[in-house]
């Protein structure tokens, strides 16, 4: 990697998810990783190991924090507490990006820690516009919206997720995090074309792209249900819908997840490796 | 139909209501096991947290039991934050109340030591005092003194072994623990918070220091506590953790 690189953006090069297990790896070679991305509220204690591993990362890499805690689909007011808690991070790190998922994740001050799915109707993206709003007014920056992986749907939903995205956009001027995986799963679950799903994605306002591992099980009726877990290698046919996602929208910044059965450094630099030789193949 | 956050949250936690109508497969059917995925999600990865949490205490109940019993804190007491790492601040507490582990006395106590762990782990930094300081101040005015202690430091007194049980089941070969009162201070010298069984007074005298008393007092009170508190034996483990950070 080039000796100092800009920490204000994040490379269209690959990233991974940052597991403390790996930060004597990570020091010792990085290999083909250029960035590196925190879930946020793990770094919201005040000391210790956690933020002097950060301090010293963030000399070298630029980050993005991604949260996965502030409900940004919630019914309720977005937990004002949380807000501040994840301003003072944006504030004293920096990071090049700041990103949250299109869920909701709680309900009357109970945090269930997973992304809930959200009808998409008016309703809803009046909802979700507000508070994305909300947090790039309170952060004083742009944040990404990521689109979920979904196992059910809601029988009042009036729109198609990549139109209820745009229209986030276009009412908050946010941009969207892509996970490839997520879409992969959702077609797989939604009995729908993940291509057509890609075609139809907003891919200008695409600030980032996620990679990950998921399992299989079935549903009632004996189909295939896949589900998302972050607990083993992206398959096959995920980095083929990556590669076919990077034909529409050129190389972007692409992150490997992988936050369960985490694997040694090596194993997780070489799936950022495959990462980089498809983003090579793009570039040249 | 509408699907409210509430209904959807209320079959999330229970079992035994169905998944909510209006949420369904690509075929229209009623959604049925693809419910059951949050579900699964959100008992699981909340039963995660509190196995980190608490390990000795899993240990001690054994796996398939702690299970069970995480099912049951995790719906009587969910998160209030997003901050999983703090998740688990009510379990002592429920562990006290919940009639099957009974005749774990002691068990309450454990999970007070491993949450004290989890909360000095994440405490802020501070940089101790130098050692040397302490021969510049003249023997009066360091009676007079306050000393402040570290953030990450913990005090834990309890009627149980506590430290001695905490070790056993962390390393194999430490020695069998006795059944006795013991009093326990967390320090963290760097990032690594270190689990110290007190002496005999010297909980009575942290405490006090904690609670902000002048060195004489303090030491009055480790006395009174136990005849044979011995002082300087409990300075060199404060000065060895790290955990005085300024005397006023």
């Amino acid at each position: 990697m080039p000796p100092s690189p800009d920490m204000t953006r994040l490379p269209n090069r690959p990233g991974v998810g940052y597991k403390p297990q790996h930060f004597a790896g990570i020091m010792e070679n990085a290999g083909q990783v250029e960035w590196l991305e925190i879930h946020a509220e793990n770094y919201t204690g005040d000391g210790g190991r956690p933020l002097a591993q950060l301090r010293a990362l963030a000399e070298i890499f630029p980050f993005s924090v991604h949260g996965v805690g502030l409900s940004i689909g919630g019914e309720a007011p977005l937990d004002p507490d949380h807000l501040a808690r994840l301003k003072h991070l944006c504030d004293w790190l920096k990071p090049a990006s700041f990103s949250e998922h299109l869920a909701w994740s709680t309900h009357d001050t109970h945090f269930m820690n997973d992304l809930l799915p959200l009808p998409y109707t008016d309703e809803t993206l009046a909802r979700v516009s507000d508070h994305v709003a909300q947090v790039q007014d309170t952060l004083g920056r742009k944040m990404l919206l990521e689109n979920p992986s979904s196992y059910l749907a809601f029988a009042e939903s009036t729109y198609q997720e990549p139109d209820f995205l745009a229209k986030v956009v276009a009412r908050t001027g946010c941009g969207l995090l892509l996970d490839v995986n997520n879409v992969f799963i959702s077609a797989n679950n939604q009995k729908t074309s993940p291509q057509d799903y890609i075609d139809a994605f907003a891919h200008e306002y695409v600030g980032e792209i996620h990679l990950g591992g998921h399992h299989a099980d079935e549903d009632d009726q004996g189909n295939l249900l896949l589900i998302d877990s972050h607990g083993h290698p992206v398959v096959d046919p995920v980095w083929a819908l990556y590669e076919y996602t990077l034909e529409k929208s050129g190389p972007k910044p692409s992150l490997i997840e992988w936050d369960d059965n985490i694997p040694d450094w090596p194993e997780l630099e070489s799936e950022a490796g495959r990462a980089a030789q498809i983003l090579d193949g793009q570039t040249t | 139909m509408s699907v409210s956050q509430t209904q959807f949250i209320t079959a999330v936690l229970d079992p035994l209501i169905g998944a909510p109508d209006g949420l369904i497969d690509p075929n229209g059917n009623p959604a049925g096991k693809r419910f059951d995925v949050y579900r699964n999600n959100v008992v699981a990865s909340l039963s995660d947290a509190l196995e980190v949490a608490f390990p000795v205490v899993q240990k001690l109940v054994g796996d398939v039991f702690f299970r069970a019993m995480a099912g049951v804190y995790l719906r009587r007491h969910p998160p209030t934050t997003p901050l999983l790492m703090f998740y688990g601040e009510y379990f002592a507490d429920f562990l006290a109340g919940f009639e099957p582990v009974a005749q774990l006395q002691y068990l309450p106590d454990v999970a007070r030591l491993e949450y004290a762990q989890r909360i000095s782990y994440h405490a802020a930094d501070a940089k101790p005092i130098d050692p040397a300081i302490l021969q510049k101040i003249t023997p009066d005015a360091l009676m007079a003194s306050h000393f402040t202690i570290a953030p990450a430091v913990q005090l834990i007194r309890s009627d149980w072994p506590i430290a001695a049980i905490w070790y056993e089941n962390m390393d194999e070969t430490a020695p069998k623990s006795q059944n006795r009162a013991e009093d326990v201070l967390i320090t963290r010298p760097e990032f690594d918070p270190q689990i110290i069984s007190l002496p005999a007074g010297s909980a009575a005298f942290v405490h006090s220091l904690m609670t902000g008393a002048p060195l004489s007092e303090a030491l009055k009170q480790g006395t009174i506590a136990n005849a044979s508190f011995n002082f300087s034996e409990i300075l060199g483990v404060l000065l060895t953790g790290a955990a005085i950070i300024d005397i006023t």
